[in-house]
């Protein structure tokens, strides 16, 4: 490989995009973290560093109703993303340990189907539907809604590292007499593990990041940490609300790192090669 | 006994008698809870409005009607075609298409670098796009929203550092929602693209090169074909939810100009109370969507075919 | 076996949920609000928790119409009180979606102002009590234009140092309104000629403001990203009050006037709160806390010597003495009805 000439690789502007690309992505989120620590009511004034806002963000007025909505947040993203982990692992067995079958691929794309339908038709349809059955919105329409568009999140990580497992290590388990749950539970699941979390971590994210979807099935009095910040950014953008988004962009990045730790923990065939 | 010799001929296919009942949870889950909605929402398309909100039981193509013609105010005149939806999908689609295009020009050149760096530095690299990734989209408009604004950080400095004498007027316009965009999906960008570089082989631009190709025609007749799925990949994630979105449109274009996602919502949540009518639109964005990607999996099909 | 372990996974998942969002379910002593935006004090909702230990939640919306709106579209048995303006009050009475209650029913029905007990819009106050009233014109940042202001043309033929940096209310009521009294032509007109010249009003203006934008009217103002904007009398205080320049304007071509309601709605799950929540408004001291706070004019005895001195005399709640009477918004028929939504639309498109 590295008889591969680098130069050839080599493309002159190409780091001055990626800086810049970079410096795009992270200015305006590194501005809001300054801005964060701003002592000043004005959120345009730089008045010196404080931490007030977080403070206002634990002890204000406004404490209970941001508390209220992380707590909703957080427990919607949890079950949300315990269910679509268990739906997708299953969905992940049944089309990766399966030979060819009619249907196939129209399963694959069943599954994959809230990937592909745009969020805000998502959000209108299950509105509709909730009104035309007659379900209440609320705090479980909410849920329901979650599940749904956190199946393909959770599945294809889990079905990525799936397909690098061979399938000699269940029939091996099966071959001493075990039987097929416990060929999984023993064997399959232990060696999947690290899919099954990045999958379950990018559910959660991806549960706790929704807005659009939330929105239009919530129910009264019901609100999420997006949708609470989105009320209070429409009526204009408060220090308090930068002291929000620095700290949920601080968990962001939590689990991020956490999936990369996990996702470095190496696929099975790399272990043996270590 | 029978079994376990099945499991063994069949390869990789443990678990092939139980993929009905495996995949049964996620079948039922996304037909119940999305193909039906979609289907119901199909069915509200063709319902009338009612007076003031909701929905009465009878048939009524008024929603189309009101999508593709235009009656005058009085509803009297003879219907010509109307443009000023079709007008508001055509500027939503250019300006996701715009978005793409910028997210390549930058995303292209990222991801090739990243690609090209150690086995060892590659995945911080990667680590570093995927961050943005991850972090909420309404903070990171919201982001954008404060940077840009007419006192904001980006005008303060250029006004400091003497490049402009006067604010940039950027919010409530276009041209913040375009940018809006790009930064939002920028990352859907690089890393499908990343993916295909990272297979590339490389012999072949040194195979190139020994043919006295440049470096620039290399990359336009050997890497651009080679990486071409990575970045139809890539587009279509960024131009799909531009298509549908919400957020970018309504708070930094100031929910006047509005794209196609603002224009459901409000159908919905503010004002206009038209079920029917947002219905409708609804179900014409998920058909050009649909129609997109149905293209994209013919021409995934047919490339696979020829090879 | 397998199957034993996939029903077993997929019922502890479904138990799991169901626990868990049975916790969170609203429990006895409740009472849900659905409010405008920014318009009561988080102290006055505690102090109603506290007294009579009722857990109080709240949404908001922006404006009268997307009130009717969220109702309509299955949000009708959720809340139990909103705060309906004046016109929408009748619409919403006409609707079936509110209920009524006896003068009996609240200890502090005497605190009603006379002159707002037997309104046109509620006879005898059946459905609703007075919460906030004031006006609707618009309001321009005097450090950036220092012309006259007291004209329409501000909003609707603005001068060039403001086109394209005017906000607008998202509210359909309030710009419909102001544009009729801008060209001076009645409210609920029928008459083909008015009603063309009122869409070509809007057409030829709407290029010349920069947002809609209800909930944020005051911090384009504060923030600077507009320069003038429709907007309410006590939220331009508010806006005047954290420091910009702002002049609220009574045009001499006529302003809205308005007054919001508390009602009673329809299927309201906790009643009886409702009923407490609103006799505890009626209360002077209460009301004077939500009217320091909201800047406007309340419509109970008793609140004028709570008020601070810089309320009484805010130029937003003290109209000039040459200002023209104010109108309140009309409730048209609905073949009429269609011919305003059929504007707005065209607006918004």
């Amino acid at each position: 490989m590295a008889s591969i000439n680098t130069n050839i690789k080599h493309y002159p502007g190409f780091l001055a995009v990626t800086v810049f690309c970079l410096f795009l992505l992270y200015a305006p989120l590194l501005v809001v973290m300054v801005y964060s620590f701003n002592d000043s009511l004005s959120i345009v004034k730089w008045e010196g560093f404080s931490l007030r806002w977080y403070h206002d963000v634990f002890n204000g007025k406004e404490t209970a109703k941001y508390k209220t909505a992380a707590w909703n947040s957080i427990s919607i993203a949890v079950m949300a993303a315990t269910a679509a982990t268990i739906i997708a692992t299953l969905a992940a067995l049944g089309m990766n340990r399966s030979a060819q079958w009619r249907g196939k691929s129209a399963s694959f794309a069943l599954i994959n189907l809230p990937l592909m339908v745009p969020e805000i038709v998502t959000a209108v349809a299950t509105l509709i539907f909730f009104s035309a059955i007659g379900f209440k919105t609320g705090y479980t329409s909410i849920l329901i809604a979650h599940i749904v568009f956190c199946i393909p999140f959770a599945y294809l990580p889990i079905s990525a590292r799936l397909q690098g497992i061979e399938s000699s290590y269940e029939q091996a388990a099966m071959d001493l007499y075990a039987t097929r749950t416990q060929a999984f539970t023993k064997v399959l699941m232990p060696l999947m593990m690290p899919g099954i979390i990045s999958g379950y971590l990018l559910a959660f994210i991806i549960s706790l990041d929704d807005f659009i979807i939330t929105n239009f099935v919530k129910g009264a009095g019901i609100e999420t940490l997006p949708t609470a910040i989105f009320g209070a950014v429409k009526q204009g953008i408060k220090p308090n609300i930068m002291a929000i988004s620095t700290l949920m962009l601080l968990v962001s990045v939590l689990f991020v790192c956490i999936s990369y730790m996990v996702g470095r923990s190496g696929s099975p065939t790399s272990q043996n090669s270590e | 006994m029978s079994t376990k010799l099945n499991n063994i001929v069949s390869g990789n296919a443990t678990f092939h008698h139980q993929r009905h009942k495996l995949l049964l949870p996620a079948w039922l889950v996304i037909c119940l809870l999305l193909v039906v909605p979609v289907l119901m929402m199909l069915v509200y398309s063709f319902l009338t409005k009612e007076f003031r909100g909701g929905v009465i039981w009878e048939f009524s193509l008024a929603a189309y009607d009101q999508f593709f013609f235009d009656r005058g105010l009085f509803g009297d005149e003879p219907a010509k075609i109307d443009w000023t939806y079709m007008r508001i999908y055509a500027r939503s689609a250019l300006q996701a298409f715009i978005a793409s295009v910028l997210c390549l020009v930058i995303g292209f050149p990222t991801a090739y670098f990243i690609a090209t760096r150690s086995v060892r530095s590659r995945p911080v690299w990667v680590f570093l796009i995927t961050i943005p990734y991850w972090v909420n989209l309404l903070i990171r408009t919201v982001s954008m929203k404060f940077m840009i604004r007419d006192s904001g950080p980006l005008n303060t400095w250029l006004l400091q550092a003497g490049i402009i004498d006067q604010p940039i007027h950027l919010i409530n316009t276009n041209i913040a929602v375009q940018l809006g965009l790009f930064y939002s999906y920028l990352p859907f960008m690089v890393l499908p693209i990343y993916a295909s570089i990272e297979r590339y082989d490389f012999s072949l631009s040194e195979a190139a090169s020994d043919l006295y190709a440049s470096k620039w025609t290399t990359l336009r007749r050997v890497i651009l074909p080679a990486v071409k799925p990575g970045i139809i990949a890539g587009c279509i994630l960024v131009f799909v939810p531009s298509l549908g979105a919400f957020l970018a449109p309504d708070l930094l274009g100031g929910a006047k100009n509005f794209m196609i996602g603002s224009l459901i919502e409000e159908q919905f949540k503010g004002n206009a109370g038209n079920w029917p009518f947002g219905a409708a639109s609804s179900m014409i964005l998920l058909a050009i969507v649909m129609g997109v990607l149905l293209l994209y999996a013919r021409n995934e099909t047919n490339a696979a075919g020829s090879r | 076996m397998k199957q034993r372990f996939t029903t077993k996974l997929i019922q502890s998942a479904v138990a799991a949920a169901f626990v868990l969002s049975a916790n969170t379910a609203s429990a006895e002593g409740s009472l849900s609000i659905y409010h405008w935006f920014e318009y009561i004090p988080q102290e006055v909702l505690d102090k109603f928790s506290k007294e009579y230990d009722v857990e109080v939640t709240m949404d908001t919306y922006d404006s009268n119409e997307s009130l009717l709106a969220t109702l309509k579209a299955g949000k009708l048995g959720s809340y139990d009180v909103a705060v309906p303006g004046d016109y929408m009050v009748e619409i919403m009475r006409n609707e079936g979606v509110l209920d009524s209650f006896e003068p009996s029913d609240l200890s502090n029905f005497g605190n009603i102002m006379d002159q707002w007990l037997d309104v046109s819009f509620d006879p005898g106050r059946k459905n609703s009590i007075p919460y906030q009233w004031g006006s609707t014109s618009f309001s321009v940042n005097r450090d950036m234009y220092d012309g006259d202001i007291r004209t329409t043309d501000i909003i609707f033929n603005p001068p060039e140092e403001l086109a394209g940096k005017i906000n607008m209310l998202d509210s359909q009521g309030e710009v419909l309104a102001l544009a009729s009294i801008h060209l001076g032509i009645p409210q609920c007109s029928s008459d083909r000629d008015q009603l063309k010249a009122l869409n070509a009003l809007l057409q030829e203006a709407k290029p010349k403001w920069a947002s809609f934008n209800s909930d944020g009217a005051k911090d384009v103002l504060v923030s600077g990203d507009a320069v003038a904007g429709m907007i309410y009398n006590g939220f331009s205080a508010k806006a005047r009050n954290e420091g910009v320049n702002i002049e609220y304007s009574y045009p001499k071509e006529g302003f809205i006037v308005w007054m919001d309601n508390v009602v009673l709605l329809k299927d309201a799950p906790n009643r009886d709160n409702a009923l407490k929540f609103m006799n505890f408004l009626l209360e002077p001291e209460n009301m004077a806390a939500i009217t320091n706070f909201a800047q406007y004019t309340a419509g109970v005895k008793g609140v004028n010597e709570l008020l601070t001195e810089a309320l009484k005399t805010s130029p937003e709640s003290n109209p000039p003495a040459d200002a023209p009477a104010g109108s309140f918004i009309a409730v048209c028929d609905e073949a009429t009805q269609k011919l305003y939504d059929q504007i707005w639309t065209n607006l918004k498109k």
